[in-house]
């Protein structure tokens, strides 16, 4: 486990931010790490980038408490985040790479590597105020990185972006991913969830309310619905002998009490002398999962300001 | 420590290179420099326009006549002339106005009116003149109406100074130009300390806003700790300030001596115009003497002892106050005016110690109050380098460095816990409970 979360509790006056969160992030997978609008994502960042520290609870980066080296581990890439506009995109890159604890000579070459890799060395002299947003993204992006964290956060990473520059910085995070780094994934676009991660947790109202394995969890929450496509018309009484969904044409969603039962629909229609043209299990979207889990989680939690 | 450098080092070198720093380096100077310049032309300055009066001598006081001053030219008027035909001159443009001066009812009047007909208006600077001048010759003719003797009457006047003696303090024979220049010397540091207290206090606030709207910030608390980032702003911007204080002390020097060259040639040039001689000079081997005497006084202090404990204090009063202006900026974000209404607080006790320092401390350096500023934290870093001029007791400055060191401490410790929440809130007005709430979060 490169993070493990420990019974966090973190206050702010009367309102608990976050009540008692337990997940690890297993060693190189990709973490998503989810939940509404001021479910407490941020509160918890902060903690583990050593930001603030938690009232109660520990969190283990790497099986070790967090101290003052632990943040030259982590690469922190905030959703609200800016740049010293008035400095050249070389020196705030070195400021930034220094402040990560990289000696001088190291952080040049890793910045000059970054910049050739986008090709934008040509850049080390332009003032940060001279850059596009998308540009600017790209630079903080570099921060991130640039001393090779074992553990990179990274809160809505593609905002802002288009979709090129979104497809370069996937990439990147793809790459660094298969080279070792862990990484851990805040979004609320549910579709990079399920295309990127293999591990989420989901926070609503400051507490731990879903968290597992992509996979797992999707199997977990599958409503054994299954989409059958056929040419030509359906037997008379299908509609009688299973559980439609709906039915359209040529294409019928067929929900089965039972995993067991999915075959006794191929049986029937085959026995029918009906051409089946495509039979898919549907699985639910992780938009599905989230909005239902929210709304679960939301009307039994006791509001947390007390 | 190393990380604090590296803030210490990017604040100072950004905020020197800017072009806002070049731009209000240099102009205030220049700026100051005209300020000078344009004092020094309007004491000059005498009055362009002339005006002729004829004064109506009824109480028959001007036997000497009154002498031209400031472009005003008195002229006794002729035997046999009355009011009314002194009022058609003017009308006739030959004068400006008419003075009556009425005769006295005795020599022991207390109270004369006399009167100025014209209908231009008199300024104050001519009115001032002619009531000086005619008392005077009221004076004249009273003394000679009585019978006195004018040299025994002068003889009455005697000038005192007072020369302080020490009684057992060895040495030090100072004079009244000691506590003279004390004043001049409390005054100076007093004021540059009041200066660099809220010039700097402003410089470290407004760059903690800056940061916080710039939303750089989140990402630089993930790599150093809050107090570091502040101690850094703080310490850079005391850079900062430092070399703007260095480079207008060299500038002011230059435009002070470029002014007076100027002023110099302006004064041969109007003296060989033939000036009246209203602006009597006082005799320039006077002026030398006094200035070796003020010199000599100035040397007399001990400086080692002035100039150390003068940067204990502007170290202590600087970290104090940078560090609650910091603390504010952390809280109030982009929102200026709200700015302004919380650093109010901290103002007060600057400006305390401002007035403090010029009105008590100057005039009575010993007094109860004095003493009390000078140690109490909050005051004593504009108002103890006020008074070592006057050469307080030791323990009263060793006492009062230990409480502001002290105080500091206190308060940037308490600052760090304000900031470090305080920068990272967005979106949210502030108040005094709020902050003051921070300071308990983990």
């Amino acid at each position: 486990m490169i993070l493990s979360i420990q019974n966090v509790v973190k206050r702010y006056d009367k309102h608990t931010a976050v009540d008692h969160v337990s997940f690890e992030v297993p060693r190189g997978s990709v973490f998503g790490l989810l939940g509404p609008n001021g479910a407490g994502k941020t509160s918890l960042i902060r903690m583990i980038t050593t930001i603030t520290a938690p009232d109660e609870g520990a969190i283990l980066l790497d099986g070790r408490r967090l101290d003052e080296r632990s943040p030259e581990q982590i690469g922190y890439m905030p959703e609200e985040r800016g740049l010293y506009k008035k400095m050249k995109v070389g020196e705030h890159l070195l400021y930034l790479a220094q402040l990560k604890g990289l000696p001088e000579a190291e952080a040049r070459k890793a910045i000059g590597h970054w910049l050739d890799k986008f090709e934008i060395q040509s850049w080390w002299n332009k003032k940060i105020e001279e850059l596009s947003k998308g540009m600017q993204q790209k630079i903080q992006f570099i921060a991130t990185i640039v001393h090779k964290p074992r553990l990179l956060i990274l809160d809505e990473p593609f905002t802002g972006l288009d979709p090129i520059n979104t497809n370069l910085i996937k990439d990147e995070i793809a790459q660094l991913n298969a080279e070792g780094t862990s990484i851990i994934f805040s979004t609320h676009r549910m579709e990079q969830v399920e295309e990127m991660c293999d591990h989420i947790v989901l926070i609503n109202q400051g507490k731990n309310v879903l968290y597992g394995e992509v996979q797992d969890i999707k199997n977990q929450y599958k409503q054994h619905l299954y989409r059958v496509e056929i040419a030509g018309d359906w037997p008379a009484d299908f509609a009688e002998r299973f559980q439609l969904a709906s039915r359209q044409n040529g294409t019928a969603t067929v929900q089965f009490s039972d995993e067991q039962e999915s075959n006794n629909v191929l049986q029937y229609l085959v026995g029918k002398g009906v051409h089946v043209r495509s039979f898919n299990e549907i699985l639910p979207t992780f938009n599905e999962i989230f909005i239902r889990r929210v709304a679960e989680t939301g009307q039994t939690a006791p509001i947390s300001e007390a | 420590m190393n990380k604090i450098w590296l803030i210490v080092k990017r604040e100072y070198l950004t905020r020197v290179r800017s072009r806002a720093f070049l731009l209000g380096t240099l102009l205030t100077p220049l700026a100051f420099g005209a300020f000078f310049l344009i004092q020094a032309l309007m004491i000059g300055y005498k009055g362009g326009e002339k005006q002729h009066i004829v004064v109506l001598d009824e109480g028959g006081f001007l036997t000497k006549g009154i002498p031209d001053e400031q472009g005003v030219q008195f002229t006794k008027a002729a035997p046999g002339q009355t009011l009314e035909t002194l009022k058609q001159a003017v009308r006739d443009k030959q004068y400006d106005g008419v003075l009556k001066l009425p005769a006295l009812s005795s020599t022991a009047v207390k109270k004369q009116t006399i009167y100025f007909f014209s209908d231009d208006r008199l300024s104050p600077d001519v009115n001032n003149l002619i009531e000086r001048r005619v008392a005077a010759r009221i004076r004249d003719y009273k003394i000679a109406a009585s019978g006195l003797d004018p040299k025994a009457l002068e003889n009455l006047e005697t000038e005192v100074s007072l020369d302080p003696e020490p009684i057992d303090k060895p040495d030090d024979a100072g004079n009244a130009l000691t506590s003279g220049v004390a004043v001049g010397i409390s005054f100076f540091l007093g004021i540059i300390m009041y200066m660099v207290v809220l010039i700097y206090g402003s410089i470290v606030m407004r760059s903690v806003m800056e940061e916080k709207t710039n939303r750089i910030v989140e990402v630089i608390m993930s790599s150093v700790k809050p107090f570091q980032l502040m101690l850094g702003k703080i310490i850079g911007s005391a850079g900062v300030g430092t070399t703007q204080m260095i480079i207008w002390a060299i500038l002011n020097a230059l435009i002070f001596i470029a002014v007076q060259s100027f002023m110099g040639i302006d004064a041969a040039a109007s003296s060989t115009a033939g000036l009246p001689e209203g602006a009597s000079a006082i005799d320039p081997n006077d002026a030398n003497a006094m200035f070796a005497q003020i010199m000599e006084e100035v040397g007399k202090q001990n400086w080692w002892y002035i100039i150390i404990s003068s940067i204990l204090f502007f170290i202590g009063g600087y970290f104090l106050y940078a560090s609650m202006f910091a603390a504010i900026g952390s809280a109030v974000g982009d929102d200026m005016g709200e700015g302004q209404s919380l650093t109010f607080p901290i103002m007060i006790p600057i400006i305390l110690a401002f007035i403090i320092m010029t009105s008590v401390v100057m005039r009575s350096p010993n007094s109860s109050l004095s003493v009390f500023a000078s140690i109490f934290p909050l005051f004593s870093p504009i108002v103890m380098p006020g008074r070592l001029a006057f050469d307080p007791p030791w323990w009263q400055v060793a006492l009062s460095i230990i409480l502001l060191f002290a105080t500091a401490i206190l308060f940037v410790w308490i600052a760090g816990r304000i900031y470090r929440v305080g920068i990272l809130m967005y979106g949210k007005k502030v108040t005094f409970k709020e902050i003051g709430r921070w300071m308990f979060y983990r």
